[in-house]
């Protein structure tokens, strides 16, 4: 009985039926809270004393790099799940993690650089950090590309899973490499054990829309994984329902 | 909480941070609109590519020349 949800958890029909009526409020929710804390952040927060307006894109740099490491979580636990239990559902998560992960990290980069310019007088540095946050967004690129390097199914997730967990190895790496090396980068302003470095008229902001970039990721991943399933189970009687429906 | 500006002309401005921080959410914006819309369009080209399979199916039920 405890154990049947987890069953029906790898049944790609359950979880395409039970997510549909997900999709709507997910939309509203993480467009709701993005659009509200991007305008407080950029109008209605004070600018910062030392670094002016331009420290204004912490509020798209900070949610794209949560996002860009926790979609990593998400991608390599979910290549665990796949190879342990034999599952066919979470290598279609997995698969789908890979090119929102990558675009997010891409984002945290280049809003980074552009931040960098009038702040540090660079747009790269070798730096720790930045280099740890280069080296996921090849992670991800490795998983796209090695999903597409094999024609048999299970060789691409099997493999693509083991590379995912391979690239953990990096994660700790990005966490600490502001405290490990005399880095560029500031160090973590935003401390769940502590007190917080950013005045509170700063950080509303940046919550809200932390929150909404975590909606606005669980939707795309959803309809990333979606669309995987029906690709999947393209010969299956369910999927044939569907298309034959929505004619 | 107020507006941080005294104008909007100052507010694009940005004390000439202006062309960084719109920039920056420019690149977000459109990278954000790519993740939603890709794999709504994907669905539906999906869709598509599957009906004509069914209409190709029906119209040869013995499934000759299909596969």
């Amino acid at each position: 009985m405890a154990w049947q949800w987890f069953h029906r958890l790898g049944s790609p029909r359950w979880f395409y039926e039970k997510t549909s009526p997900w999709l709507p409020w997910l939309t509203v929710i993480s467009i709701a809270l993005i659009v509200t804390g991007a305008v407080w952040g950029l109008a209605f927060a004070p600018a910062d004393y030392k670094q002016g307006n331009s420290y204004r894109i912490i509020y798209i740099h900070v949610p794209a790099a949560f996002l860009a490491l926790a979609g990593y979580y998400i991608m390599a636990i979910s290549g665990a799940v796949g190879l342990i239990w034999k599952m066919k559902l979470p290598f279609m998560v997995m698969k789908s993690a890979a090119p929102i992960g990558a675009l997010l990290t891409f984002i945290s980069l280049v809003t980074g650089s552009i931040w960098g310019k009038p702040t540090w007088g660079t747009w790269w540095e070798w730096d720790a950090r930045i280099t740890s946050m280069l080296i996921l967004f090849f992670l991800y690129l490795g998983m796209i590309a090695l999903q597409q390097a094999y024609q048999q199914r299970d060789t691409a997730d099997k493999s693509s899973a083991i590379l995912a967990l391979v690239g953990m190895v990096n994660i700790p790496i990005i966490y600490k490499s502001v405290d490990w090396w005399n880095t560029l980068h500031q160090p973590a302003t935003i401390k769940f054990t502590g007190k917080s470095t950013i005045d509170p008229s700063m950080l509303y902001p940046l919550l809200i829309i932390v929150i909404g970039f975590y909606c606005f990721y669980a939707l795309v991943l959803l309809l990333y994984t979606r669309v995987e399933i029906l690709r999947r189970e393209n010969r299956t009687q369910w999927v044939n329902d569907l298309v034959a429906k929505s004619k | 909480m107020k507006f941080q500006f005294e104008s909007f002309a100052d507010f694009i401005a940005m004390n000439n941070h202006g062309p960084y921080v719109w920039a920056a959410y420019g690149i977000t914006f459109i990278a954000l609109t790519y993740l939603l819309v890709s794999p709504v369009l994907q669905k539906k080209a999906f869709f598509k590519q599957q009906q004509k399979l069914q209409k190709l199916a029906q119209s040869n039920p013995d499934g000759q020349g299909i596969e």
